[in-house]
């Protein structure tokens, strides 16, 4: 009888079996990666949005403050999407006839909202409330990044569970004077660390702010 | 060597290898295969109605939170400690008579510890990610509780899984080079070739093999006692009535080692009828296993009754009011149904009429698994479906969908053993020859 396997069958096996392992391997790391990417978080990447509305040109270049639009920011758990009413307000006097803004007049009109896409987005096994995070003084741009300088709207930080734990250990040196929560720009802020050296202590102080609770389970998932 | 074993006697302990080949029983195989693949199937479709509905299509609520999941996989992993004791324990303590049984048992050893994986993970409320339970570095910056038993039931099982597939496999190669040898055809020959990892059955070979298979062996027994006492601090950690006797650990591997080898022994006497193996698996064999299942049901039975004792002499209201929601409660059924099928026929054990009786002893081997099914699903529910208020009462019925998931898991268990029988050396016939030369007398190996 002919024999079945040839003399180097015992190397091929080992480079096979070997070879699985390295792919297994490689598998994890791609997976690892593609996690932490920015195109598995969307971190960067813009969406497509019924108008392309520009936070830029709006935010820094007209000054409007963020809760002229995001109305419900300070009292609810959402910070609120405008009404186009909102829109409205400028958009009936000036700029009435634009193209672009055709979707805006069109749904004022039929009386049908806007049908914004998401940018921001939790996981729904997540309970986020914007007004205490508002309330305690987590500025705007910690969680949406420089939109003052974003003409199309992208996701800022990748928005995973270990961005918002950073924060839950240690609150203190990300909160800010309340009055000025919706400031684009903090370098100033961060030029002079010795200016406000003593003041997340003492925001968490008087907030009673306990970083123990603040990384239980049930804060964020109930 | 020995110049007792007569040509015959190696003629059958070669047979082992010869069955793969040409197998004796297709129709029978065909029937039983047929029907776990039907009911593999409708383990696909209860876990595809869980995994679009969720856990709502199961009778869990609060209080019962934990029902037939919970009470299916203790009552599989307990099978499967059976394997692991024949196998494992008895190699490590020089019985022959175990190689006519040690291949089969931790197959199903195997199969078994596969059902029960499945099933807290199908329990989770979101199963795909059962991984976030592994330590791994992940974007959550959080690691798994390791003061959790939940967290330990993970690695006992992947463990457990993992010495498991490694014994086995070990332990199949020598044969598997056996088939190779004998198979006619050239694809039989490349595929078990392969399996066999180019066993040529050299010095060197048998020498590396015998130290690989003690090793694995001496990580395997105590595998057991850790694996299914792990179990039992899954209840026993929580402040749960019922569930805080200090005897659970031994109990439940006791139970654990009951149950398996009630399984073992309807296997055995399944297999040899089927597949002609009595020569191999003789009425001693059958004997010792039913001396194992009295003696194992018997410690059994001591655990009942120290978690009676333990309960009255400790006293707590909470507990007593438990243990007779137990013996009189709406679910009173189910403790007496474990009492009665575990240990009542189980007496029939010690005449040594009914241990020759291969109709009998599957009988009694039958009812005892039924019996630690009764008794699992006793613990998990009797225990929950009174809380500490009188306002958190409830009850727990077992959905539809629970029942065909465990119809199904038998699906899961039964498919690939049935594959194991049909194209792998179900005895270790290896190992019997060497005991065949040592003693001279198949009785003995």
């Amino acid at each position: 009888m002919a024999q079945v396997f040839t003399a180097s069958a015992d190397t091929r096996l080992r480079a096979a079996v070997l070879l699985a392992f390295l792919l297994v391997f490689l598998a994890v790391l791609f997976v690892g990666g593609y996690a932490d990417s920015s195109y598995g978080t969307l971190t960067g990447w813009v969406r497509d949005q019924p108008v392309p509305f520009s936070h830029e040109h709006h935010v820094a270049g007209l000054g409007i403050d963020c809760r002229y639009c995001h109305t419900s920011v300070e009292t609810s758990a959402r910070a609120g999407l405008p009404a186009t009413h909102i829109c409205m307000s400028c958009h009936s006097q000036i700029w009435t006839g634009a193209p672009m803004l055709e979707p805006v007049r069109l749904s004022l009109a039929s009386n049908t909202p806007l049908a914004w896409n998401r940018v921001s987005r939790l996981p729904d096994y997540v309970y986020f409330n914007h007004s205490i995070h508002v309330a305690r003084g987590v500025p705007c741009v910690t969680c949406h990044g420089r939109v003052d300088r974003m003409p199309l709207m992208s996701r800022a930080v990748p928005l995973q569970m270990q961005f918002c734990l950073d924060c839950h250990r240690d609150p203190g040196p990300n909160l800010r004077p309340a009055a000025e929560l919706t400031r684009m720009d903090w370098s100033d802020w961060d030029r002079h660390p010795e200016a406000h050296k003593d003041y997340g202590a003492l925001m968490v102080k008087t907030h009673g702010i306990d970083p123990a609770k603040l990384t239980q389970c049930n804060i964020c998932h109930r | 060597m020995s110049d007792m074993a007569t040509e015959r006697d190696i003629r059958i302990a070669n047979k082992p290898a010869r069955i793969p080949l040409r197998f004796p029983a297709p129709r029978t195989w065909w029937l039983c295969f047929a029907v776990s693949l039907c009911l593999l199937i409708l383990f696909f479709v209860a876990a595809t109605v869980l995994l679009l509905e969720g856990i709502g299509v199961w009778g869990l609520n609060i209080p019962v939170n934990w029902g037939l999941a919970i009470t299916n996989y203790i009552w599989f992993l307990g099978i499967g400690h059976a394997g692991t004791l024949i196998s494992a324990m008895l190699l490590m303590l020089g019985a022959h008579w175990r190689n006519s049984l040690n291949r089969f048992a931790e197959a199903m050893t195997l199969c078994a510890v596969v059902c029960a994986g499945l099933y807290p993970i199908l329990h989770l409320g979101r199963p795909w990610f059962f991984y976030w339970i592994a330590p791994y570095p992940n974007t959550m910056t959080i690691s798994p509780q390791f003061k959790s038993p939940l967290s330990w039931d993970f690695f006992a099982v992947l463990t457990y899984l993992t010495v498991s597939i490694l014994f086995w496999y070990i332990g199949i190669i020598p044969d598997l080079a056996s088939v190779r040898d004998r198979a006619r055809t050239r694809t039989a020959q490349v595929l078990y070739g392969l399996a066999a990892l180019g066993w040529r059955g050299s010095a060197w070979h048998w020498a590396r093999w015998r130290q690989a298979y003690r090793i694995t062996a001496v990580i395997a027994v105590p595998l057991v006692v850790s694996v299914h006492s792990e179990v039992s601090l899954l209840l026993a950690a929580g402040p749960i009535p019922g569930w805080t006797s200090t005897v659970f650990p031994p109990y439940f591997v006791l139970g654990a080692a009951f149950s398996g080898f009630a399984v073992v022994l309807m296997i055995a006497i399944a297999l040899r009828h089927m597949l002609g193996l009595a020569d191999l698996v003789t009425a001693r064999h059958l004997d010792l296993l039913a001396r194992f299942l009295l003696a194992t049901g018997l410690m059994t039975a001591y655990g009942y009754w120290v978690e009676v004792f333990d309960t009255l002499y400790g006293g707590d209201l909470q507990d007593v009011e438990t243990l007779l929601d137990r013996v009189t409660g709406s679910y009173a059924y189910t403790y007496w149904s474990a009492v009665i099928f575990n240990f009542v026929p189980l007496q029939l054990l010690w005449f040594s009429r009914v241990r020759a009786s291969p109709t009998i002893l599957f009988l009694v081997a039958l009812s005892v698994t039924i019996g630690m099914w009764f008794e699992r699903y006793m613990l998990v529910v009797t225990s929950l479906y009174r809380d500490y208020l009188v306002s958190s009462w409830g009850s727990y019925a077992p959905s539809f969908w629970e029942w065909s998931l465990y119809a199904g898991m038998l699906g899961v268990f039964l498919t690939p053993f049935l594959l194991f029988v049909r194209f792998l050396p179900v005895i270790s016939a290896f190992e019997v020859k060497e005991a065949l030369r040592e003693t001279g007398d198949l009785e003995h190996a």
